[in-house]
C-alpha cells in the first residue's frame, strides 16, 4: 500500500477530513462526559441525598433497585448507540476518504 | 428459611472432574494453537484471526475474574444494595474505552499500548516507562489473583494452599507458552461461556423458589433483614472516598494491559468497536446476575451461614448452588470458579511477557532491531519467568489480606497507563519528557498513597491513623499524571513529536498504515 507525499499533504488538509476529526472527537467527548455525568452523579447522589435512592415505590422496592440496574442497561446502550453512529456515519466517510488517498 | 448444612470444604467428586475436563479441553486448544503460534503475529496477536464478537467474548472472560463473581456475589448476600454499586463502577470503564480508546489502540498501535504511546515520541525512554506501568499493574493484580486461587481451593476442599497455587501457576504457564494468544483467547471464550452459562442457570433455579419474580425475591430479603439492604448502606459514606474509587475503576479499566492488549487480536477498528459493544453487554449481564445471586444467598442461604465460611461472604455464590441445585451444581459452580482464575492469570501472564520482549528487549535492548524468532523466543522465555513469578509471589503472600492489590492496580493503571495513552492519541504537544514524567508520577503517587493510606499504613502496618484520608489514591494520582504530564510537555517542547501528528491522524482516524 503506497502513498505518495502530496495526496497525504492534500487529504491532511481537505476540509472532508478536518471535518471527519472535529465530527468524531465531537461525538467521542459528549458520549464520554454522559457517560461520567451520569456515573458520577449516581455515586455523589447516594453521598449527598440518600434518600432519593432509598425512595420506596412498592412496599419494600426501593427506587435505587431501577435506577441501579437502569444505569447498567443504559451504559451498554450508550456503547450501542456510538457503534452505530459509527457503523452508519463515520465510516462511510472513512471509505470514502481512504479511497481517495489509497486508489489515485 | 432452611437450616442449611453445606458439604462445603468436603471433597466434592463432580467438582474435581468438572474442572479436570476443563483443564484437560483446553491443554488440547493449547496443542491445536502451538501448531499455529509461531511468529510474534501469532503469539501476541493470534494473527489478528479474532472476529469481533469472539474477541467480545474474551475481553468479558478476561475482566470478569473469580474474584468480582464470588466477591460481588458475596457482597450482596452481606450488605444488599452496596454491592450493585460495587460492580457498577466496574462496568461503567468500557464506555471509556469504546469512545476514547478501542479504535485508535487499534489503528496506532501493533501489539501492545506501548506502541501506542511512544508513537510519535522517543521509543526508548517511553517504552520503558509504558513498561513500568503495566508492570506493576500486572504484578498487583496477578499476586491478588494466585492468592485468591489458593484460598479458594484449600477452603473448598481443603487441598494444601502451595500445591494448589502450583497447579494454577504451572497450567496457566503452559497455555501461554506454547499457545499464546490464540490459547489463551479460546481459554477466556469458553471460561466466559462457562462462566455466563452456571450463572444464568443458577438465578433461573433461584428464581425458580420465588415464582420466577424477582419482585419476591427482593421483598422476601427486606423482610428478612430489613429494608436496609435494599438501599445504599455504608459502602458510600464519604463522597471522596467514592470519587476516588471510581475514578479508579471507571480509567483503570482504560489502562488495564491485558484488556488493551486483546484489542490488536481483531482485523480492523471497527471490529475492535464491535467487540467492546459484545464485552460490555455480557459484563452488565454478568454484573445484573450476581446482583440476583447475593440476594439469592441471602434468602435461601442466610447471612449467617454465608459469612461463617468467610467474613468476606465470597462462598455466597457456592452456597446457593449447592441450595438449589445440590451438591453436583455447587461441584460445578467451583469447577467454573477454578477455571476463572485459571484463564485471568493466563491473561495477565501473556501481557507481562509481552511488555517483556516486545517492549523492553525488543524496542528498550535491541532498538528496535530483532528477528521474529528471536523476539518470539524470548517471549517465551519471559512467560516462563514471569510464571514462576507469580508462583513465588502467590506463596510468598499467603494468608496475608492482598484484596486491596486490586483497587491498587486499577488505580495504576488509571494513572500511570491511562493519561499518558490518551494525551498521546489527542494531543500533539505532548513530548517524550511529558509522557515520561505522566506515568512516574501516575505511579509513584499511586503506590506512594496507598501505602499511606488506611488500607495500608493502618490495616496492614497497624499504625493508629492514615497519613493520606483516603482508601484510594486515584482521585489524586490521575490528575496529577495528566498535569505533570501537561506542564513538562510544554516546558519541553519536541517538533519531532507535533511535526507527525497531523499526518498521524491518517492512522488514527482513517487506518491507512495501521497493522
Amino acid at each position: 500500500m503506497s502513498v505518495n507525499a502530496t495526496k497525504i499533504h492534500e487529504i491532511i488538509n481537505s476540509e472532508s477530513f478536518k471535518r471527519l476529526v472535529k465530527k468524531r472527537i465531537a461525538v467521542s467527548s459528549i458520549l464520554t462526559v454522559i457517560m461520567l455525568v451520569i456515573y458520577f452523579g449516581f455515586i455523589l447522589s447516594i453521598a449527598f441525598y440518600r434518600e432519593l435512592l432509598s425512595y420506596k415505590i412498592g412496599t419494600y422496592v426501593t427506587l435505587g433497585l431501577p435506577i441501579g440496574i437502569g444505569l447498567i442497561l443504559f451504559a451498554w446502550l450508550l456503547t450501542g448507540y456510538y457503534t452505530r453512529w459509527a457503523n452508519r456515519d463515520y465510516d462511510k466517510e472513512v471509505r470514502e476518504l481512504r479511497n481517495k488517498v489509497l486508489h489515485q | 428459611m432452611e437450616n442449611f448444612q453445606s458439604t462445603l470444604g468436603q471433597v466434592n467428586i463432580a467438582s474435581i472432574i468438572i474442572f479436570f475436563v476443563f483443564v484437560a479441553i483446553t491443554l488440547a486448544i493449547t496443542y491445536w494453537a502451538a501448531k499455529r503460534t509461531k511468529t510474534t503475529s501469532e503469539f501476541y496477536a493470534a494473527d489478528r484471526s479474532i472476529s469481533g464478537f469472539q474477541n467480545g467474548l474474551a475481553l468479558a472472560g478476561d475482566y470478569m475474574s473469580a474474584a468480582s463473581f464470588l466477591g460481588i456475589a458475596g457482597m450482596v448476600a452481606l450488605k444488599g444494595y452496596d454491592g450493585l454499586i460495587y460492580s457498577i463502577g466496574f462496568l461503567v470503564g468500557w464506555p471509556i474505552v469504546m469512545f476514547l480508546i478501542a479504535e485508535p489502540l487499534r489503528n496506532l498501535g501493533k501489539f501492545t499500548f506501548a506502541d501506542v504511546v511512544a508513537f510519535r515520541l522517543k521509543q526508548r525512554p517511553v517504552r520503558i516507562g509504558s513498561s513500568v506501568g503495566s508492570l506493576m499493574t500486572i504484578i498487583f493484580y496477578l499476586i491478588a489473583q494466585m492468592v485468591g486461587a489458593g484460598s479458594l481451593i484449600t477452603t473448598l476442599f481443603g487441598f494444601p494452599y502451595e500445591a494448589a497455587v502450583i497447579l494454577v501457576g504451572c497450567v496457566m504457564i503452559a497455555y501461554v507458552l506454547f499457545g499464546g494468544m490464540l490459547a489463551t483467547t479460546w481459554v477466556q471464550i469458553i471460561k466466559a461461556v462457562l462462566l455466563l452459562g452456571g450463572a444464568t442457570l443458577l438465578v433461573i433455579m433461584t428464581l425458580s423458589r420465588f415464582g420466577m419474580n424477582p419482585i419476591t425475591l427482593f421483598e422476601q430479603a427486606a423482610i428478612k433483614y430489613s429494608d436496609k439492604v435494599l438501599s445504599p448502606g455504608g459502602f458510600v459514606t464519604n463522597p471522596w472516598d467514592a470519587l476516588s474509587l471510581g475514578i479508579a475503576l471507571m480509567l483503570g479499566t482504560a489502562g488495564l494491559p491485558h484488556i488493551l492488549m486483546r484489542f490488536f487480536t481483531v482485523p480492523d477498528a471497527k471490529q475492535a468497536r464491535k467487540s467492546v459493544f459484545i464485552a460490555t453487554g455480557f459484563i452488565g449481564y454478568f454484573y445484573i446476575l450476581t446482583f440476583f445471586i447475593g440476594f439469592g444467598a441471602m434468602v435461601l442461604v442466610s447471612q449467617e451461614v454465608v459469612s461463617s465460611f468467610d467474613k468476606g461472604g465470597n462462598m455466597a455464590a457456592l452456597l446457593l448452588a449447592e441450595s438449589v441445585g445440590g451438591q453436583f451444581f455447587l461441584g460445578f459452580i467451583a469447577a467454573v470458579a477454578f477455571a476463572t482464575i485459571l484463564a485471568v492469570v493466563s491473561g495477565l501472564t501473556l501481557s507481562g511477557a509481552s511488555t517483556l520482549s516486545h517492549d523492553l528487549y525488543v524496542n528498550v535492548i535491541k532498538r528496535g532491531k530483532s528477528d521474529e524468532s528471536g523476539e518470539v523466543r524470548v517471549a517465551k522465555v519471559s512467560t516462563l519467568l514471569l510464571g514462576i513469578l507469580a508462583i513465588v509471589l502467590g506463596l510468598t503472600f499467603k494468608g496475608q489480606n492482598v484484596a486491596f492489590m486490586v483497587g491498587l492496580a486499577f488505580a495504576i493503571a488509571a494513572s500511570a497507563n491511562f493519561p499518558a495513552l490518551v494525551m498521546s492519541i489527542l494531543w500533539r504537544g505532548f513530548t517524550t519528557k511529558g509522557a515520561v514524567a505522566s506515568i512516574v508520577t501516575g505511579a509513584g503517587l499511586a503506590v506512594g498513597l496507598i501505602i499511606l493510606s488506611p488500607t495500608v499504613w493502618v490495616d496492614i502496618f497497624k499504625n493508629s491513623s492514615a497519613i493520606f484520608p483516603l482508601k484510594n489514591p486515584a482521585l489524586f494520582s490521575m490528575p496529577a499524571a495528566f498535569l505533570i504530564g501537561y506542564i513538562v510537555s510544554l516546558m519541553s517542547k519536541e517538533p519531532e513529536a507535533s511535526d507527525k501528528f497531523e499526518e498521524e491522524k491518517l492512522r488514527t482516524y482513517l487506518g491507512i498504515g495501521a497493522e
